[in-house]
């Protein structure tokens, strides 16, 4: 401790009286960041282990699909690509893309749950990314010290709001409300957990987005008012672009936490299989369905295996896009010389 | 010197830890687990409560999750008794074969009558088993196919582990399968609570939820007579929407599940199936 702050004080070449410790100290000191060291170096590495295993053990569960033949009398459960990508051929009615999995004849069609994820994902961030950016701007550029004091924590509160009290508030209130303001036949569908998983994302993309503003050097805007260019100029021109790294980071987060959000949309989605491209139809996600069905499936069943699959699916579909996120960021730094 | 102390610690800590990660595991012969179907959720619940009253030192907790959820828990053996509100499967009973709990054991509780629930606007009263069939499949997309308003109807189904969502699917779809649009809750009292909100709204349910929406009488086929789901009805089997709620255990595995599966079909047990909104078993059984 006092070894500590002696070395600060050397550093920042102030006058303190030099004190000179015993070799013993000093090699105590020595072993003890050691130590230290190794702890924090096994931290990240057990982060990282955590995240590689879930995917093996995710992955593992889902791949017997690949090479896995249904046993005597169960052709019925057989999952094919077919099975997983092509619509179900009816003798009654026009073939469709169909998730029944629970069913003399199972149909585990993925198409009506990816679309449905991306239907209520593009609803949220298209809410979301313009409300929460702009607000950004507003408490970190406009507003005067009070206001920002006041939206700044009001709006990271809504991070702390559990999904499920969202999840309950878009499937009571919201709903009622959408349908009476646009008058659409079905109660529950992607507009309505869209909206809701909005409201979970625009404390996510606005947090980081404010800081990304924040860290914009000061040096900055002030060189900006010296050319003559007035607040909204520097504001858009200047700060925006220096922070757009940070501000993109903020939405590809926000993206993968749409994506994965489970809890809104299975309470307000409606949870209907359709395959369609009215955001106004009902939806089934993937969290959704996963969330809905694994407590019954048969442990190793082929049900079983689908939902792992729709697990990977997820994992891979959030991976890539804060893999993308991360290399524009990237790009977008080398290109800006921004700071952020 | 930290080396030797925590060289005695460590088989100290650890020996600590593996009895408090083993404890929980070891089952208390009094406390019995029950799950399943949330059709039967409140039965059960009533049930415990009136159990535990008359007998302090049981302990019986009741959870629901589907029927399919609480046959799978009885298989893994993480509870002692499945509530189910439709028989198990074959494939079901042969996973149970060969764990140690022996042969597992189906006993009927109660009796419903499964309810076609619609918005209290609705001007339809009755329907038939292939008209629902036909409205439950797609086929049919309008109120007026069925004498009622021309307006789009919106289906309102279960989650498929629920044994409601299975019974229906046999008896009235026949094993076909549900139209895409029909939308899937959790619960009866969701699909219930979502009837009452939407005027289009068509459901099914247990008879103990129709709270705040319509019951229609159902006809077995076109030309049957429209049949309400009372308790003679249901008993004589003459709506035909009457199925058996059913416990299943595992016999001598916990003797106080044992005593309470028996308790609930004794006078005292049939009574609060009444007065859950349910129909006693027929005396004859």
């Amino acid at each position: 401790m006092t070894a500590a702050r002696s070395a600060v004080g050397d550093a920042g070449g102030t006058s303190k009286p030099v004190i000179v410790f015993s070799a013993e100290r000093r090699r105590r000191a020595q072993a003890a960041e050691r130590v230290f060291g190794w702890i924090v170096r096994l931290a990240a590495a057990a982060a990282i282990l955590s995240i590689v295993l879930i995917f093996v053990f995710v992955t593992r569960e889902a791949l017997p699909l690949l090479w896995q033949t249904p046993g005597a009398g169960h052709e019925g459960d057989a999952v094919t690509w077919s099975n997983l990508v092509g619509p179900t051929q009816y003798p009654d009615r026009p073939s469709r893309y169909v998730w029944q999995p629970v069913s003399m004849i199972a149909k585990y069609n993925l198409a009506p749950l990816v679309t449905g994820t991306l239907k209520t994902t593009l609803v949220a961030i298209l809410l979301a990314a313009p409300l929460a950016i702009l607000a950004a701007i507003l408490t970190s550029e406009f507003a005067p010290r009070w206001v920002s004091q006041i939206v700044k924590p009001t709006i990271e509160l809504l991070a702390g709001i559990p999904s499920v009290v969202l999840g309950f508030f878009a499937l009571m209130v919201l709903a009622t409300w959408l349908q009476d303001l646009l008058g659409v036949r079905y109660r529950l569908n992607a507009l309505t957990a869209g909206v809701g998983l909005g409201l979970a994302v625009i404390p996510i993309i606005y947090t980081v987005a404010e800081d990304a503003l924040a860290a914009v050097p000061r040096s900055y805007r002030e060189a900006s008012y010296a050319l003559g260019a007035n607040r909204w100029e520097t504001a858009l021109r200047i700060v925006v672009p220096a922070a757009l790294p940070g501000i993109f980071a903020g939405v590809a987060l926000g993206f993968g936490r749409a994506v994965g959000e489970t809890m809104i949309v299975l309470m307000a989605s409606g949870n209907a299989a359709l395959t369609s491209w009215s955001i106004t139809d009902s939806v089934r996600t993937l969290s959704a369905t996963i969330a809905a069905e694994l407590g019954e499936v048969v442990f190793g069943g082929p049900h079983y295996r689908v939902l792992f699959l729709l697990g990977v699916l997820l994992f891979v579909f959030t991976f890539a896009v804060n893999l993308a996120g991360e290399l524009t960021v990237r790009r977008l730094k080398r290109t800006l010389g921004g700071r952020s | 010197m930290s080396m030797t102390y925590t060289a005695k610690v460590a088989p100290a800590a650890l020996a600590l830890l593996t009895s408090l990660l083993l404890a929980p595991t070891r089952v208390h012969a009094q406390n019995v687990t029950v799950k399943g179907s949330d059709t039967m959720v409140l039965l059960g619940q009533k049930w415990a409560e009136v159990y535990m009253q008359k007998n302090s030192g049981a302990k019986i907790q009741v959870t629901g999750g589907g029927s399919g959820t609480g046959i799978a828990a009885l298989t893994n053996g993480t509870t002692d008794i499945a509530e189910s509100s439709r028989p198990m499967k074959p494939q079901e009973v042969t996973a149970t074969e060969g764990r140690d709990g022996g042969k597992v054991k189906e006993q009927p509780v109660a009796l419903d009558a499964l309810s076609i629930y619609v918005g209290k606007s609705n001007p339809l009263e009755e329907i038939s088993l292939p008209q629902l069939r036909k409205i439950y499949t797609g086929a049919i997309g309008n109120w007026k196919e069925v004498g009622g308003a021309d307006a789009p109807i919106n289906l309102y189904s279960r989650e498929n582990n629920s044994g409601t969502y299975v019974f229906f699917k046999e008896h009235v779809l026949q094993n076909d399968d549900f139209d895409s649009s029909a939308q899937t809750l959790p619960g009866t009292a969701a699909v219930v609570n979502a009837v009452a909100k939407d005027a289009n709204g068509i459901g099914y349910g247990g008879i103990a939820f129709a709270e705040g929406v319509k019951r229609l009488k159902v006809k077995k086929d076109d030309l049957a007579p429209a049949v309400e789901g009372t308790l003679e009805n249901a008993q004589s089997g003459r709506y035909g929407l009457s199925r058996e709620l059913y416990f299943y255990f595992f016999p001598g595995k916990n003797g106080t599940a044992d005593q309470f599966a028996a308790w609930t079909i004794s006078p005292e047990g049939q009574k609060v199936v009444e007065d859950v909104g349910y129909y006693p078993l027929p005396k004859a059984k």
